[in-house]
């Protein structure tokens, strides 16, 4: 698609597209056209076009009307083709020139028959405060005061006869300051001058606004500022055709425009995407080290302080905020929580995805792990071959072209109307906060506060049986296999399992074990038998798969329980160490048992039952062999 | 560009195309031809010149002139 650097391709692949149907691949080409030539001449081609195109892409429906002093029309088509790229379809009414008190006041003009969604107010100082905008100098100062109330005073009745017809969200214009004050110089000196007095009258605007829902102000004074007051106007075409922006600026008005319909639509970018290297700090971390990357106050590290100074911003607006980065994670991950002039540390990012996979998959992870539609992402990368595989891989996402000097990046994040948003809730603001802990807590899960939690959140359950024939040769097998968690290693076959079974006074108990993650079978074998009144422990042993559980407990206390309702006054064992069984040594000690002798082949421990129990874990549920719970 | 801004298909513009003859050229579409000629053209044109354009055929003449007096 970025091959055709001709207009004129673009223009007749366009046409192409749309006679085979293949509207979202037309509308993409459209799109492209209008961002490499945005003009008049350009924006005829784009409307006319669109037309074609609106009913067949699920674009934002939108109705605005503009309420005016003075001519709009010819910034029309550039904002239809403006909202259009930010898949906005736009239908306009623009009302009589200088009728704007009437289209107000008159329930039922033209204006709320066509039932706007939004509607700018955009009349000028000249216009709506002539007095005080050209014979400033002829005025008394009371005569002034007068003047710029009756203003205040009108625009304050305008919005709220607005308001009794009419719920659709309001824009207006705030007046322009002269560029050349009637009294020059002198006019700074008072804060009642010719720019005091318009620099109350839109201080009053915005109390005004600030009084109803969906009033809001769009900073004329300012936008005007920005581009220079000087290039802004066009005397010429203002006594040809009441027409006062310069053409190469009424792109501009219409961007601005675009920057309220974009938060009015839902048409925002909920989360952004940014690379690392070179676009947060100057250079590569994997190759120049935390040493060679750029990033703090001085040149050249301050245009990517600027930069991260911008993201912060975006970020109290409730936007989150996302690293896609190519690099090692450890790399990477120093830089951002140790390199003294970083601005944003990890805790700032609400997803991170930092390797070496292809960015359009990850930024479809980041989308699903934070829980947006892939259309709420933007994405900042300062590699145009990295913004065209994302463009041609996922066109929903908004691809930031960033300009080649560093310098101006700051800007242009601030510039794109993805960010804007009209309202603030205490929840945008601390949107970011939340998913760091969020990220925390599920952590937290995976570590748990106390090892108690983690046994809780298994839901161990435990089955206890006596040797059947169901069980016998799994028992077996046991005793053969288990060598870590395994006191005595004594090894027998079927037929001595069997053999024993029949023994009075021999007791062979097998456990089972589910939890929350499923089945994990007959994981362990006690064989005890009975001499007069004390019950020795033969074998006991348990699979690697559940040590560490307390299931252990869990048997030993049932041997212990049964063992006492026999008749048994004490319960002994052997400890027999191997090379392998390490991990059982401290089982009896650590259930209360007593050291009675010691021997070069291992240690015998004894627990007194009329004095003491081992407790069955309260966290593991003993279920009976048919199902039911004890 | 005619085309464009008229709605009409570029066989049917003629150096005679008017206000008169095209339904679509009304004083809002003149002033958006004005424009689309200033900035495709990179000229400025004087409300006497605006005057003139009374047609396409016109509005060419006066644009070749333009062109010519500017060197470019």
């Amino acid at each position: 698609m970025s091959q055709e650097h001709n207009p004129s391709n673009l223009r007749a692949e366009v046409d192409r597209l749309i006679a085979e149907g293949s509207s979202d691949a037309a509308s993409r080409h459209l799109a492209e056209l209008w961002r490499r030539e945005p003009g008049s001449a350009t924006a005829s081609f784009v409307n006319s076009h669109i037309d074609q195109l609106r009913h067949k892409l699920p674009l934002a429906q939108f109705k605005i009307a503009f309420l005016r002093s003075f001519t709009v029309e010819p910034i029309v088509p550039l904002l239809r083709a403006e909202a259009f790229t930010n898949s906005i379809d736009l239908e306009v009414l623009v009302g009589d020139f200088n009728t704007y008190v009437q289209d107000i006041v008159d329930a039922g003009s033209s204006l709320y028959q066509f039932a706007p969604n939004a509607v700018v107010l955009a009349v000028r100082a000249e216009d709506v405060a002539p007095d005080l905008a050209r014979e400033f100098a002829e005025l008394s100062p009371e005569a002034a005061r007068q003047a710029a109330d009756r203003v205040t005073h009108g625009y304050e009745q305008w919005v709220t006869s607005f308001r009794q017809h009419s719920q659709a969200a309001l824009i207006v214009h705030s007046l322009e300051r002269p560029t050349h004050p009637s009294l020059g110089v002198l006019d700074s000196q008072s804060e009642n001058g010719q720019s005091g007095l318009i620099r109350q009258i839109n201080h009053e605007l915005r109390r005004i606004a600030e009084g109803f829902r969906g009033v809001h102000v769009l900073d004329y004074d300012a936008l005007v500022a920005r581009h220079g007051s000087e290039n802004w106007h066009d005397e010429r075409k203002w006594l040809t055709a009441r027409l006062p922006i310069a053409a190469d600026h009424l792109l501009h008005m219409a961007r601005e425009w675009v920057r309220f319909l974009v938060p009015l639509t839902g048409r925002t970018a909920k989360c952004l995407a940014v690379d690392l290297d070179n676009t947060l700090w100057g250079g590569v971390i994997g190759e120049e080290g935390m040493t060679g990357i750029k990033v703090g106050p001085e040149y050249p590290g301050a245009a990517f302080q600027a930069v991260q100074r911008a993201l912060l911003d975006l970020s109290k607006k409730g936007i989150l905020l996302a690293v896609c980065s190519k690099n090692n994670l450890d790399d990477a991950m120093e830089a951002l929580d140790k390199h003294p002039g970083m601005l944003l540390r990890s805790q700032h990012f609400a997803a991170l995805r930092i390797n070496w996979t292809d960015k359009s998959q990850n930024l479809r992870e980041i989308a699903q792990e934070l829980n947006i539609g892939i259309d709420s992402l933007a994405f900042l990368d300062d590699n145009p071959f990295e913004r065209e595989q994302v463009r041609a891989a996922l066109p929903k996402v908004t691809v930031i072209d960033l300009p080649q000097n560093p310098l101006e990046y700051a800007a242009t994040v601030r510039d794109c109307p993805v960010f804007e948003r009209l309202t603030l809730s205490a929840e945008d603001q601390q949107r970011t906060a939340m998913y760091a802990e969020q990220r925390q807590r599920a952590g937290a899960e995976q570590s748990f506060q106390s090892k108690e939690d983690f046994f809780r959140f298994l839901e161990q359950e435990a089955e206890l049986n006596p040797v059947s024939d169901l069980n016998l040769a799994r028992i077996a097998q046991l005793t053969q296999k288990t060598n870590q968690f395994n006191l005595t290693t004594r090894r027998y076959t079927e037929a001595q399992i069997a053999e024993m079974a029949k023994q009075p006074g021999w007791n062979i108990f097998s456990i089972r074990v589910r939890d929350r993650f499923g089945d994990h079978g007959l994981v362990g074998v006690a064989i005890a038998h009975d001499q007069g009144d004390e019950c020795e422990i033969d074998t006991f042993l348990l699979s690697c798969r559940v040590i560490g559980r307390t299931v252990e407990t869990a048997l030993l206390a049932h041997i212990a329980k049964s063992a006492a309702e026999r008749g048994c006054k004490r319960l002994r064992g052997w400890f027999l160490p191997t090379r392998k069984n390490a991990p059982a040594r401290d089982f009896y000690p650590e259930h209360g048992f007593e050291l009675l002798a010691q021997s070069c082949e291992g240690s015998l421990w004894s627990l007194d039952l009329t004095q003491q129990e081992v407790a069955f874990p309260t966290w593991v549920k003993l279920v009976t062999p048919n199902g039911g719970h004890d | 560009m005619a085309s464009d801004l008229f709605g009409v298909p570029a066989e049917r513009i003629t150096a005679d195309s008017s206000p008169q003859t095209l339904e679509a050229w009304d004083s809002i579409q003149h002033l958006n031809l004005v424009l689309a000629v200033e900035e495709k053209f990179g000229v400025q044109l004087s409300p006497e010149e605006i005057e003139q354009m009374k047609s396409i055929g016109e509005t060419v003449k006066l644009v070749e002139s333009k062109l010519q007096a500017t060197p470019r």
